[in-house]
């Protein structure tokens, strides 16, 4: 707190060894709002995914500490896209999610459209009455398992736990807080029609639900 | 007219701050806080932190207007998505606020719908530079906001609404 004493406001401006771009550029000086949709390559995408897998991988004991470091590092990713996506919403329409239903058709169609260009598959909230706190977002084929094959010793691993860090962050980010996991829900057998379909499971803490319930009255 | 202008984090930590005056009406752009206000300013912003804890959830709008008042002092609110506040305190000059109390000029009246179309439009360039702040890779949750680049873009946007 020291240093934000009110003496210090004029003084900022001369900061010596703050180096700038040479063109002058920042990224105060780039668009906020794209023009066109822009794309990126798939292959380069899942390229730089499977290093991130792999880095991920060292040091790892399980497969559940594999995830975890995955969800860690989509959650800033999820943090960041709420506000970007608010943004580009058009005056109109821009309000901060205040239900866990807004908060998951948010993710549902912008989170999902301005990531994999589609909406996500479904969105069900759970039917057993003993966990009112989960709620579930579907997504047939996850574009991040593309080209990933998991092996056999290794099939609860589901690298889309980077994709439900990504929706932690969004989560935590507009004061919902959540855990997120993603789970392999595809059937094995030949002729399954999604083997790779996905559930990402949103668990929300007690408080949430708590103050949902109070709001949901009032 | 005087505005202290302050971006508090999620943590109710503070990350940037800013004061500066009107340049609407010939107003030269300096804050006119005595050196005692400029220390009660941070506390009276800091205390409206409650107020906006219940307002938030009433109101999806990101803009919340002004939503507490100290004697002279207005607070007006912003939530962004990430639910980091901007704050602004505005002060009407003493006098002007006695004297034209019907005037709709920005200065002297701080809840006209001129006021809050210009602290909104205040807000919104403000938010857009935040975003662009926290889209730096190497910018975490709850980092102070250091760039110069990003305080000359609240003066400039100060300057041009209010």
């Amino acid at each position: 707190m020291a240093h934000f004493g009110p003496g210090k406001t004029a003084s900022s401006k001369e900061q010596a060894g703050l180096r700038y771009p040479s063109n002058g550029k920042t990224i105060y000086h780039r668009p906020l709002h794209r023009t066109k949709t822009a794309e990126l390559s798939q292959s380069s995408f899942a390229y730089l995914f499977s290093e991130m897998v792999s880095y991920a991988q060292r040091r790892v004991t399980g497969i559940q500490e594999l995830e975890k470091r995955l969800n860690v590092q989509g959650h800033p990713i999820g943090l960041k896209l709420l506000d970007l996506l608010l943004t580009r919403e058009p005056p109109r329409s821009q309000a901060r999610p205040l239900t866990i239903i807004a908060l998951l058709h948010f993710i549902k169609i912008n989170l999902w459209t301005h990531l994999f260009g589609r909406q996500a598959d479904r969105l069900e909230k759970s039917s057993n009455p003993d966990t009112p706190d989960e709620y579930m977002i579907v997504d047939n084929e996850p574009l991040v398992n593309a080209y990933i094959s998991v092996p056999r010793e290794m099939s609860q691993l589901n690298c889309a736990a980077y994709v439900a860090g990504v929706v932690e962050g969004v989560c935590d980010g507009a004061a919902f807080p959540a855990r997120v996991t993603a789970h392999s829900v595809g059937g094995k057998e030949e002729g399954e029609m999604w083997p790779g379909k996905t559930v990402f499971l949103v668990k929300f803490q007690p408080e949430v639900l708590e103050r949902e319930a109070l709001f949901g009255k009032g | 007219m005087s505005y202290y202008f302050a971006i508090i984090g999620t943590q109710d930590n503070p990350l940037f701050e800013y004061e500066f005056g009107t340049s609407k009406q010939g107003g030269d752009g300096q804050a006119r806080f005595s050196e005692q206000a400029r220390h009660l300013n941070q506390f009276v912003l800091h205390s409206s932190l409650d107020i906006v804890e219940e307002v938030q959830w009433a109101n999806g709008q990101l803009y919340l207007k002004v939503i507490d008042k100290f004697f002279n002092n207005y607070i007006s609110c912003f939530m962004t998505g990430g639910n980091v506040k901007f704050l602004l305190l505005h002060q009407p000059t003493a006098t002007a606020a006695g004297a034209t109390r019907n005037s709709t000029s920005v200065g002297a009246n701080p809840t006209s719908p001129q006021t809050e179309e210009a602290l909104k439009n205040f807000f919104n360039e403000v938010y857009e530079n935040y975003v662009k702040a926290i889209m730096s890779p190497f910018y975490k949750v709850n980092m102070e906001i250091r760039s110069p680049v990003f305080r000359q873009r609240v003066a400039a946007a100060g300057r041009k609404y209010l």
